[in-house]
């Protein structure tokens, strides 16, 4: 076991791992965080995205001991002060079906929009397409993103 | 028209702001303790062997390794239709994945270490994992007890062979009908397997307390369904229907997976052993693709005779399914495609054989579209050749033998009403069918394919749907349902029903997913008849109480109740314009008389539905005399591909599917229904692609090497169009949609390939690597 530290949606954190603890598992469990899912354990969907230090990265690809003094925003810590515009467009646009895949796509789609504010359509696309999404064919997703974006 | 306040309208899903926050609860988020146990499950490595012997030694030593469970320990049948499987492997194994035992441990590690130290000592057996070589082969038997088994009264298994079902349907006189043709067309065509591919994958935890009590939380589309197999299966072991109960909170994704019971027995059998521990059991991505089911292949035969104007005169449909190692629900696809397997067409004279057979592969059973898909493949490819040979447009041949309400259906029902003729102008229109496109690019090229599809719910003739509606002091309604939203946006589509009736704003409803104790009963949710059978319960959920209401305010003012009627969250009176009496000052306080007394009370009512004109007594030679299906959606698709003649690789430029689903409830919900059903739709055509080996072991159980669609890979612009015929049974005039969405992809595409090249693909899926090599083999 080791105790690591880090900023969990704008909280300082403390945890003991084990050095193989994977961070989906323990934001999931030991830090109950529960947004990012898990769908295949494998970094192909995209379920359990989480921002570290403000970059997407699949939580089950990450070591949890690896983010020790680092920064972690989970779909949680997104609505701190609210829903974002890009969450009240989602909403708006029923963009999300079963909402499986949301918390992941939500992520993916924030730092997207973080870091340019009015991309294009296959800037989009490229954006969340590490995240699968098996019941809305995506249409509405990229809709609501296009709608956020030349809001602006 | 009646004018509606909240039907048809593009209102915003009840749980989107659950799903958007993070705050959506799904089975594998609910915190159990630190009691909490884990499975893991031994699978078998054979595809067909008798089970020598199980060692568990080493496994027990593992630290934190509770108990360890094998067939021994639960000899018990379950299935849904058909009762051909048991909770362990007893003496044999029948599949690559299937459950041989259980290790339970204090954490997910242990149990997974434990379960691979597990040694199993086989016997193998022939293996037979193509369906023809199966339904031939009388010397190798998959199930030699076929005979034992318990299954509802329309499947006939054949005796001593590996055929659990076999559907026939006759009508007419095929012989004559195929005599009098101009023209006879036959081939045949080949459907493989797919996954579902729902982004969660099965999670169950189960509890049996200290007092004997078992609660399942499951991933579920079937909760109520899911209880009963349960308390049948563990009967022996001292439970009854009352003892068991099932919570199904969100869930990540349906498609039919989730529907009846797969795992789920397994957790809730062996916690029945560890009393008083919940014990959880999650499927990896693995699991998932080989041991939940798997939607069934097919190769199907078909003969269609017409005459020179292109009239049908005569079909002859034989489908041979590989239904996988068990098929207590996938029976029951074979059944649905051997009543509709004619498409929707008039077709005189009819000869359909839809036979299941047991292979050595994994379980198939329900997967959106239930067969339909898998038929209209072949049979949608089938009348553009017709067309082609006749020298009449496929639009054309296509309305010269449409299905017509009042036509007589394959078993000799009454077709329903519907707007199918309307839908093929309106894919027509907006395809612009008679415009050709060519291509700047002279590598590519690009033509259009179209297609009909029809889907009928396939259920037992009883399936049943219930609800209860309760007022809150604020004048606000819970409903209470047990059918799932799998995202479609059932309980969003519940609230506008009751809306509607009660004049209560959608944002005042709240309906969320069942807890089977609080919950009345909900057959499954699956065939696309929720919207209809559930919505029709929750109406008469509705009506009842606005009865209840509208007598007591009549009663205790003394307003004759002929004149009330509810507008805007108020009792309201024609002759009395004056009166408004808000509901939220008398539905749970009751009303105030002028004596000081207080009459009426909280209105709570319930409503139920069954369809009571539905019937499975159809001859069994024949499929004659019955009623099996309630009714039919039917649809037209059509689209534009662009083929790059060198790779192969396909793009969808455009894609229009019209569909008359009667009423819409919900114009957004209903969109999003088409966009996400054609993309899966698509990608059973353009990527899927499972693969076995020849020893039955499933190559590509993840999604690097089984490619589901992307957002990159979406077509470029989707139109969905609706079609409004009502359906007279239905809640408001609606009807199914959620299946049907996806059904005309693959002959869209094998259509708008053979146009661009003139190569017809009859084995799908129609991938880049297939076109490519076709295009090769075509030129040398």
């Amino acid at each position: 076991m080791a105790k690591i530290k880090l900023t969990l949606n704008g909280e300082l954190r403390t945890i003991d791992v084990e050095p193989n603890d994977i961070l989906l598992d323990v934001l999931r469990d030991k830090l109950g965080m529960k947004s990012p899912k898990c769908g295949c354990e494998r970094g192909d969907c995209g379920a359990c995205s989480v921002l570290l230090n403000g970059k997407s990265v699949r939580s089950c690809l990450v070591f949890a001991i690896e983010v020790d003094g680092q920064e972690v925003v989970t779909l949680e810590g997104l609505s701190e002060n609210g829903l974002t515009t890009l969450q009240k467009t989602f909403l708006e646009f029923n963009s999300f079906q079963c909402g499986f895949c949301a918390p992941g796509v939500i992520i993916s789609a924030t730092e997207l929009i973080n870091k340019n504010p009015n991309p294009s359509t296959e800037e989009i696309k490229e954006a969340i397409s590490g995240n699968l999404c098996r019941c809305t064919g995506y249409q509405p997703i990229i809709d609501a993103m296009k709608h956020c974006t030349s809001n602006k | 028209m009646e004018e509606y306040k909240y039907i048809g309208q593009p209102i915003v899903r009840i749980d989107g702001l659950e799903k958007i926050s993070g705050a959506a609860i799904y089975a594998d988020d609910i915190d159990f303790g630190t009691n909490l146990l884990y499975a893991e499950v031994v699978e078998s490595t054979e595809a067909h062997a008798l089970i020598k012997s199980i060692d568990t030694s080493e496994a027990e030593k593992v630290l934190d390794v509770v108990k360890i469970f094998t067939g021994k320990d639960f000899p018990f049948k379950f299935g849904l239709y058909m009762k051909d499987r048991y909770i362990f492997a007893q003496d044999r194994v029948r599949f690559i994945g299937e459950q041989i035992a259980a290790v339970v441990a204090r954490n997910p590690k242990a149990a997974k270490r434990a379960a691979k130290l597990v040694k199993i000592e086989y016997e193998k057996l022939p293996v037979l994992v193509n369906q023809m070589d199966s339904f031939k082969d009388p010397e190798i038997l998959i199930h030699p007890e076929l005979d034992e088994y318990t299954h509802v009264p329309w499947f006939f298994p054949k005796t001593k062979t590996n055929v659990a079902h076999w559907r026939k349907t006759r009508k007419g006189d095929t012989q004559k009908g195929f005599a009098e043709a101009y023209y006879i067309l036959e081939d045949t065509y080949t459907v493989p397997r797919y996954a579902h591919c729902a982004i969660e994958t099965h999670v169950a935890i189960a509890k049996y307390d200290l007092s004997g009590r078992l609660t399942v939380w499951a991933s579920s589309q079937s909760p109520h369904t899911q209880k009963n197999l349960f308390a049948e299966a563990l009967a022996p072991l001292g439970l009854t229907h009352k003892d068991v109960r099932v919570i199904a909170p969100h869930v990540g994704g349906g498609f039919g997976g989730k529907a009846g019971v797969t795992m789920e027995i397994i957790a809730a059998a062996i916690s029945t052993k560890l009393k008083g521990f919940p014990v959880k059991m999650r499927w990896s991505r693995e699991q998932e693709f080989y041991n939940t089911y798997q939607r069934l292949g097919v190769i199907a035969e078909l003969k269609i005779g017409v005459t020179k104007e292109g009239k049908i005169t005569a079909l002859d449909h034989k489908l041979y399914w590989d239904a996988g190692a068990y098929v207590e629900y996938g029976a029951n696809v074979v059944n649905a495609v051997g009543l509709s397997a004619i498409g929707p067409y008039r077709v005189p004279n009819i000869s359909i054989d839809s036979i299941c057979i047991y292979t050595n592969l994994p379980p198939c059973g329900a997967y959106r579209g239930f067969g339909y898909s898998e038929f209209l493949f072949g049979l949608e490819s089938h009348m553009d050749r017709i067309a082609e040979k006749l020298n009449i447009d496929p639009i054309e041949i296509r309305k010269i033998n449409a299905i017509r309400e009042g036509d007589k259906t394959a078993y000799g029902a009454d077709m329903n009403p519907n707007g199918l003729f309307e839908a093929i102008d309106k894919v027509v229109k907006e395809i612009e069918w008679d415009k050709k496109i060519v291509s700047e690019n002279e590598d590519k090229v690009i033509a259009k394919g179209f297609a009909l599809f029809w889907k009928a719910p396939a259920m037992p003739p009883n399936a049943s749907s219930s609800a209860f509606l309760k007022f809150n002091e604020d004048g606000s309604i819970n409903i209470l349902v047990s059918a799932m939203d799998i995202g479609q946006g059932f309980l969003t589509v519940m609230a506008q029903i009751a809306a509607e009736i009660l004049s209560v704003p959608v944002s005042k409803i709240r309906v969320e997913n069942p807890d089977t104790d609080r919950n009345p009963y909900e057959w499954q949710t699956v065939a696309s008849h929720i919207t209809w059978s559930c919505g029709n319960a929750v109406k008469n959920a509705a009506i009842n109480a606005r009865e209840q209401i509208l007598q007591i305010v009549a009663r205790t003012l003394r307003l004759p109740k002929e004149d009330l009627y509810l507008d805007d969250e108020k009792v309201k009176c024609k002759t009395k314009q004056d009166f408004g009496l808000p509901l939220r000052e008398f539905v749970v306080a009751g009303i105030q008389a002028e004596d000081g007394t207080f009459k009426g009370g909280p209105i709570n009512s319930s409503g139920i539905f069954m369809p009571e004109f539905s019937s499975t007594n159809g001859d069994p030679e024949t499929s004659q005399g019955g009623h099996p299906n309630v009714h039919y959606t039917v649809g037209a698709g059509a689209l534009t591909l662009e083929i790059d003649k060198k790779t192969g690789k396909m793009k969808v430029l455009k894609v229009v599917e019209a569909i008359d689903c009667g009423k819409v409830i919900n114009s957004s919900l209903a969109k999003g229904q088409v966009v996400g059903g054609l993309v899966q739709g698509l990608a059973t055509v353009l990527y899927e692609d499972m693969r076995f080996d020849k020893n039955g072991k499933l190559l590509n159980p993840n999604f690097t090497d089984y490619k589901i669609p992307t957002a990159l890979d979406i077509p470029e612009e989707i139109v969905p169009i609706f079609i409004e015929v009502e359906q007279p049974d239905g809640p408001f005039g609606a009807r199914g949609m959620g299946e049907h969405t996806m059904l005309p992809a693959a002959p869209m595409v094998a259509n708008a390939i053979y146009n661009a090249l003139g190569i017809r693909l009859k084995s799908m899926p129609l991938t880049a690597e297939k076109v490519a090599m076709a295009i090769l083999n075509n030129s040398k």
